[in-house]
């Protein structure tokens, strides 16, 4: 689209980077989680059940850390541009990102 | 424990979620929901993931296959967390598009296509059988286990008894509280609060026993570690293949399972409690695992081995005597199993008859969407289908024997619904997908599936026979269902996923590829794709004004929306500045109709009857273009051009409007003033004759007597115009003194009728009235408002020109107003008398046969006015229909009088 901003305000780049930790979460995550099928020895049960559970319970604050953010912007139109850098609202199919 | 106190306990346990729900519907129509609507009970209600599976099978699972049975509250995990990613665009879409269940929205995505629905439906349908079934057994274990005091005692005469009773409890709950009515957005608040309460019981229940087996049984965390450690079974070896694809597996069954897109698209008040159920939801299944591998390992140590490992959170409090707790942990089984199945079987029965019954049935009888009470039909077909999936569960059980673990049912039915998953993500992410391509891929998958996993979950022989499973399908070696194109020692789960999902997912792509999608299969597939760009929701897919009436319109939504219709017709002819019930046709309006009809009945069954209305949708060149998404600037502009244009339009057709009024106004002004002097003439004209002839002297006394008569006759039909003429200044000018009083609307009607009988009392009239409803006591001028009564009593006795004539009075009550319906069986009035008739002198026959002068309705007007009410002519019930409405208690104007 003619026109995109090549510079975002602070804020809003900040918005976008804390979307692409949103999506990055669950591939991490699920890397993670298939660490323990990778290497087998026999005797890991317990060790592999803590490091799951610990796993878990990161994943769960993770999210809970990035949700306010993420919802709080669910609306696609962008707030005030800050200064001279003008954002102008964009189509979100479009998205420069 | 005795049982009878058990299924004692069970009831009343019913009985309190039963009026929780019934608690909370009462609120919600009163639309007073609170904290009912907050993201907490969202996330609770989510929970419904966790089914008997969870509460009896995990533990089971794990004593099984130790940590694998993690991979199913990971997966899910997963897919909440990365909610940013799939689940956000899913509750999106659900909203914009009034998706009532997952056969719908791959439904509409494809083209509002019926015949994919139906492929959905049955999908479900079959797959969901075995995890309804799981709930049954689980459920029948639970109480046999309880029955007999010994856990080994389950296997006993008698429990599919208690698989029948508990079906048979299960549906008639679902019944009476899925299919109470006919929603337009197919919410149920009240189950999803009772589910929000069942998920608490069954946290409560699961943590309370872990925490009694880790610090009252095992001796505290680091032992029960040390007991993990010490566990040496063959199966308790992780498969890295299992794991790899149990964890996709359940990830993908957490967003098609049709019950949590229920909760969690159709049942959704607020996209930002998706937000905060991405985190809570995976805490709240992290709290339901964390005590599932104590509890087994205690378990396996403790109990004899032929104790049934998926009983023993009963089994274990039971054999410590500790009765209390077992019941408490019983209570959450039975949370998790009936909050399971009532809500899956309420999303299917919905699937049911709104994609397979409705659509069907409109094609046997094209004419019926124009007749008929659909309503009804609907909710009938609901219910049907209700029981129809609740006994499908119970013949899987009593064939498959109801002898398998618990985990390998649920794994089924989660590879079945998988099957939806590339139809559900290609259609929202990718424009190219088509409807041939959805078709193709999810049969493929489905006849895997059911070759692969779901036949052979029948005990061999049942209906593969052992000669299939050896040799293969026809001989051939590799269509054996275990190994199929020679991919031998897979495990049977992986294998069958493996294969179903992918040749599945290739065949949407390929066949997505080559295929060309019709026009509306493109405007629905930007429509998904891009559902966060709010310019490509203006309106695609247009209807253009047709030949049919707005009426027509308004009989058909109100069969499906009932009341609600009424509302949403004017609230739309408001929003256009029009009065009364008839909104304009426009495409945006059709549009909305459309959507508003696809909440109760499916976006394809809702697509056909505005079709069988208006014709074929017309699809411009506009919306090609739009599909192209090549001139999308040109588009703009064109499109703001056309806008205005349309404002402007629609200006010129209200001023139209208005000056038609007027002109006929005037032209009934003159038709009065003649007609009142007319009025006027003809008693004073007998009356100067026949004083003429008393004043001649020398007449007969009869003669006398006969023309006094006459004379003080005509003299009263003067005094009874001048009266009604003085009445209407008087209420005009709003200088009318009313006399308030409490007083007893069914009494009223009373009076009215009786004094109403008095107009042709010759003519046979039936009037139906429902006295329940009219048990309403209101403040209002009691004589004022029977005036209304019988002028629209009588008026119906006078035109009603059906035989024999049938008034139907209708009362309802709806915050704080009561409305009053007076619905004839005659043609009604034609519509461009519609507006007319409350106009003064405005009779709709010119012939002197009614007997007014035509003020009556006038009157009644400007009564309704005073009384702080109105009424209004409802259009398109198939005859004359009057709607009065006024408030409950008439506050007493401040000052007297207005000025």
């Amino acid at each position: 689209m003619p026109g995109a901003p090549l510079f975002l305000a602070r804020a809003v780049y900040r918005r976008r980077r804390l979307r692409d930790a949103a999506r990055l979460l669950p591939v991490l995550g699920l890397l993670l989680m298939l660490l323990p099928a990778l290497g087998r020895d026999s005797s890991g049960d317990v060790r592999d059940a803590i490091y799951l559970f610990v796993l878990w319970a990161l994943l769960i604050a993770a999210a809970a850390v990035l949700a306010p953010g993420l919802s709080a912007t669910d609306s696609e139109a962008e707030p005030e541009p800050q200064a001279d850098l003008v954002v102008p609202p964009r189509r979100a199919s479009e998205d420069p990102r | 424990m005795p049982f009878n106190l058990l299924v004692l306990s069970c009831l009343i346990y019913v009985i309190f979620l039963f009026s929780v729900a019934f608690f909370v519907e009462r609120r919600a129509t009163q639309g007073r929901m609170g904290f009912l609507r907050s993201p907490l009970v969202y996330t609770l209600s989510l929970s419904i993931y966790c089914t008997a599976w969870t509460f009896y099978g995990a533990v089971g699972y794990a004593a099984r296959s130790g940590i694998e049975f993690l991979t199913v509250y990971l997966g899910p995990t997963l897919v909440f967390v990365g909610w940013w990613l799939i689940l956000r665009k899913l509750v999106r879409i659900g909203r914009q598009q009034r998706v009532t269940s997952i056969a719908d929205l791959i439904s509409s995505r494809f083209g509002k296509s019926n015949i994919l629905g139906v492929v959905v439906t049955l999908i479900a349908v079959i797959a969901t059988t075995p995890y309804i079934a799981l709930q049954l057994q689980s459920m029948t274990l639970s109480f046999s286990v309880f029955a007999q005091d010994t856990p080994e005692a389950w296997l006993l005469p008698g429990h599919e008894d208690i698989a029948l009773w508990v079906a048979a409890g299960l549906a008639l709950f679902t019944i009476l509280f899925g299919t109470r009515n006919l929603d337009a957005k197919e919410q149920h608040h009240g189950i999803v609060t009772a589910i929000a309460v069942e998920a608490v019981v069954k946290l409560v229940a699961l943590l309370a026993v872990g925490i009694f087996v880790v610090w009252g049984m095992a001796g505290g965390i680091g032992a029960v570690i040390d007991k993990i450690a010490a566990v040496d079974l063959p199966g308790w070896q992780m498969q890295a293949d299992r794991w790899i694809g149990l964890i996709a597996l359940s990830a993908a069954a957490v967003i098609s399972l049709p019950r949590l897109f229920q909760v969690m698209v159709v049942e959704n008040v607020d996209e930002a409690h998706l937000a905060r159920a991405s985190w809570a939801f995976p805490l709240y299944l992290f709290a339901m695992s964390l005590f599932i591998l104590p509890i087994a390992v205690v378990g396996l140590e403790r109990m004899p081995a032929e104790a049934n490992p998926d009983m023993l959170v009963l089994t274990l409090p039971l054999s410590e005597g500790q009765g209390a707790l077992a019941m408490l942990a019983f209570l959450g089984g039975f949370s998790s199993a009936t909050s399971m199945v009532i809500v899956e079987t309420i999303a299917l029965a919905t699937m049911i008859s709104n994609n397979v019954v409705m659509p069907l049935w409109l094609r046997l009888r094209p004419d019926a969407a124009m007749s008929g009470n659909l309503r009804g039909g609907v909710l009938l077909t609901r219910r049907l289908a209700i029981l129809a999936v609740l006994a499908l569960g119970f013949l899987y059980y009593r064939i498959s024997g109801g002898s398998e673990a618990l985990a390998a049912i649920g794994l089924i039915a989660f590879a079945g619904m998988a099957q939806f998953l590339p139809a559900l993500l290609g259609g929202i992410f990718w424009r190219g997908a088509t409807k041939a391509g959805a078709l193709a891929g999810l049969i493929a998958g489905f006849v895997v599936w059911a070759y692969t996993l779901f036949l052979p979950s029948f005990c061999e022989g049942a209906v593969l026979s052992a000669q299939v499973f050896s040799n293969g399908l026809f001989g051939l070696d590799w269509l054996r269902p275990r190994a199929l194109f020679g991919t031998e020692g897979m495990d049977p789960l992986v294998h069958s996923v493996f294969w179903s999902l992918s040749l599945n997912a290739v065949l949407f792509a390929l066949v997505s590829l080559v295929t060309f999608p019709d026009p509306v299969e493109r405007i629905q597939g930007v429509a998904f794709v891009n559902a966060f760009d709010r310019e490509a929701q203006a309106e695609r897919l247009g209807w253009t004004q047709g030949q049919a009436e707005p009426e027509a319109l308004l009989a058909l939504a109100q069969r499906i929306l009932g009341e609600e219709a009424l509302t949403f017709f004017e609230s739309q002819a408001r929003a256009q500045g029009k009065e009364g019930f008839l909104p304009d046709l426009t495409p945006e309006f059709l549009a909305e109709a459309e959507r508003r009809l696809a909440g109760s009945v499916g976006a394809a069954t809702a697509h056909a009857m505005i079709s069988q209305l208006f014709g074929r949708a017309t699809v411009t060149v506009e919306d090609l273009m739009a599909v192209a998404n090549e001139t999308a600037q040109i588009m703009e502009y064109s499109a703001k051009l056309e806008a205005k244009q349309e404002e402007l339009s629609r200006a010129a057709r209200q001023l139209r409007e208005v000056n038609e009024k007027l002109t006929q106004l005037s032209v009934q002004k003159d038709a009065f003033l003649s007609q009142i002097s007319h009025e006027l003439r003809t008693p004073m004209t007998s009356i100067r004759a026949f004083s003429e002839i008393l004043t001649e002297g020398d007449v007969p006394p009869q003669m006398v007597q006969e023309s006094g008569r006459i004379i003080h006759s005509e003299a009263v039909r003067l005094t009874r115009l001048l009266d009604d003429l003085l009445d209407l200044s008087v209420l005009e000018n709003g200088t009318v003194q009313l006399n308030l009083d409490l007083v007893h609307l069914g009494s009223m009607i009373d009076r009215a009728v009786q004094a109403a009988s008095q107009t042709r009392p010759d003519r046979a009239f039936e009037i139906i009235r429902d006295p329940v409803a009219e048990e309403i006591h209101l403040l209002t001028d009691p004589d004022r408002l029977v005036q209304v009564f019988i002028n629209l009593i009588s008026n119906a006795r006078k035109y009603c020109d059906a035989d024999p004539g049938v008034l139907r009075i209708v009362v309802r009550q709806k915050s704080g107003r009561i409305t009053v319906d007076f619905i004839d069986n005659g043609k009604g009035i034609p519509k461009e008398s519609q507006r007319l008739i409350f106009e003064k002198f405005a009779r709709l026959t010119d012939q002197m046969r009614a007997g007014g002068a035509g003020l009556g309705l006038a009157i009644v007007r400007e009564i309704m006015t005073n009384l702080g009410g109105s009424i209004t002519y409802l259009p398109g019930q198939r005859g004359a229909a009057f709607r009065v409405m006024l408030p409950l208690r008439l506050e007493k104007p401040a000052g007297g009088g207005g000025a």
